[in-house]
């Protein structure tokens, strides 16, 4: 059962993750990136990190991807065809697609030798353990990542304003 | 799980279905009559007796109007946001406790279609992907009405999921758990979390009226300035969809009031008059029924009393005031539980 469940969310990931890149309507490629996401948060669930399926809901399909269709929906109201892009772009926009390729290649090259299913605890995911491990193991990286999101925070509302009284 | 808990749970998920769409069709019956009355007037009163089968006439009505597509739109997202509206609608009832649990031959059956750990989030993760009916919709009409009342709902509904979620944090640390049926069970008796957080209520009362966009939020559908808002161009339907979904959220969002502070199914003194359990899960489940009904009739009463902010005055409630008094909320709970020990 569990099985055919992961193989239909896999399915439906990569098809809706290659639909993101083939789609020739922007709104579209941020539908089925939602798409891709909530399939992503099955897995999670099969993973039963129930916590972690819940919140990558709520912030990626949520919020961010909201902001995402908000932004397209405003851009390019008015033109309906694309632009022709620039040759040395194309060649450009190659070359770093390949070389995103052989670095993915190569981050996988070893995984079939690793050992699956190294998880301990079949309920680290749970809420409670995964604030224990972040509280107590993890404290300071934790910290540290939420000051990194005020500064962003901060620096998105500083780069917002129309001008700045000096 | 064995297939008498499959049954079970599937007659469990039809009648919390079939219940949401009762109340949402009495609710349109019930605005109509709360405004008529606030009014002076008389309301619905034509179609049986006190204008009892009004709303089965605008749902005849709504099925056998013409159903326009509008040519400039696009036809796809055009019949998928209205359904989107719908489904995420539909979703949140799953998680509610709607009673205690019921006692036959022996075998305990609650009255809760499932406890999922992280309830609460559950329920967060539904409401913010509610917008996204509306914002399809809105965009895939191809008018700038349509559009414009998209945006507002968008980021409205964004803007005050925030201050829900900071107001929600406070309560979570008072009770200690994500899981909704046992949030309503820790409040038996007088044990409501409204006595305890009167304030956190107030934050997460002002939220819901602008998640579920009723008046005084109802920017998105502003008749006076986008004509009919992001369902400008809907007919037929499409349009009830709309409507209905808008009617179920109010639905859900009472229950989700009266489980989250005002007690649930939980009724003070009942244990005095009433033993036996199937009966006190009964008599919860009609007493938090009232408590539903009498957050519906609050959210109307609102809406025909208080006239509707202009714009920015609603973004500035959310992000200067919402935000950051919900923010000062959860600092002072966690003083406060500092202060009395509950917490080291």
């Amino acid at each position: 059962m569990t099985v055919y469940l992961f193989y239909l969310l896999s399915f439906i990931a990569i098809l809706s993750a290659l639909m993101v890149v083939f789609s020739r309507n922007p709104v579209y490629s941020v539908l089925y990136l939602i798409v891709t996401f909530f399939a992503i948060a099955g897995h999670y669930v099969l993973l039963n990190a129930q916590f972690l399926a819940a919140v990558h809901v709520i912030v990626y399909a949520g919020a961010i991807m909201v902001l995402f269709l908000y932004v397209i929906m405003m851009l390019n109201l008015n033109t309906y065809n694309e632009m022709q892009k620039a040759n040395w772009l194309r060649f450009g926009a190659v070359v770093s697609g390949c070389l995103l390729m052989v670095v993915l290649v190569g981050s996988l090259k070893g995984a079939e030798t690793m050992q699956p299913g190294a998880v301990h605890d079949a309920n680290i995911g749970l809420v409670s353990n995964l604030g224990n491990v972040l509280f107590k193991e993890f404290l300071l990286p934790f910290e540290v990542s939420s000051l990194l999101f005020l500064a962003a925070m901060t620096g998105a509302v500083m780069l917002g304003k129309k001008s700045i009284r000096s | 799980m064995e297939w008498g808990d499959i049954i079970y749970k599937s007659i469990l998920v039809v009648c919390v279905f079939s219940v949401s769409l009762l109340v949402a069709m009495y609710s349109t019956y019930a605005e109509r009559k709360i405004a008529a009355f606030l009014q002076d007037r008389l309301g619905p009163n034509r179609a049986g007796p006190f204008g009892i089968l009004q709303p089965v006439a605008d749902g005849v009505k709504m099925f056998m109007k013409e159903e326009i597509i509008p040519d400039v739109s696009n036809k796809a997202l055009f019949i998928i946001g209205p359904s989107v509206a719908m489904f995420t609608a539909c979703m949140t009832g799953v998680v509610i406790p709607w009673g205690t649990e019921l006692v036959i031959g022996g075998k305990h059956y609650p009255l809760q279609v499932t406890d999922v750990n992280i309830g609460i989030l559950y329920l967060f993760g539904v409401v913010s992907i509610g917008v996204y009916g509306i914002m399809i919709g809105g965009w895939a009409s191809n008018n700038k009405y349509s559009l414009l009342g998209a945006i507002r709902a968008s980021s409205q509904m964004i803007s005050y999921e925030l201050a829900m979620g900071l107001s929600i944090v406070a309560l979570i640390m008072m009770t200690g758990t994500l899981s909704v049926r046992e949030i309503a069970a820790q409040q038996v008796g007088w044990h409501w979390n409204v006595l305890y957080q009167p304030f956190g209520c107030l934050l997460f009362m002002i939220c819901a009226f602008a998640e579920t966009n009723r008046a005084p939020f109802d920017l998105p559908e502003c008749e006076t300035e986008l004509v009919g808002g992001y369902h400008t161009e809907y007919s037929s339907m499409k349009l009830g969809f709309y409507l209905f979904a808008e009617y179920i959220n109010m639905f859900i969002s009472s229950a989700v009031i009266a489980t989250l502070y005002f007690g649930g199914y939980n009724m003070p003194f009942i244990g005095r008059w009433v033993h036996d359990p199937n009966w006190m899960a009964i008599l919860g489940t009609v007493f938090f029924f009232c408590k539903i009904f009498f957050f519906i009739f609050l959210f109307m009463w609102v809406r025909w009393t208080l006239p509707r902010f202009r714009y920015d005055q609603l973004m500035n409630l959310g992000w200067k005031i919402l935000i950051p008094l919900a923010l000062l909320h959860v600092a002072a709970t966690g003083v406060v539980m500092w202060l009395t020990g509950q917490i080291h």
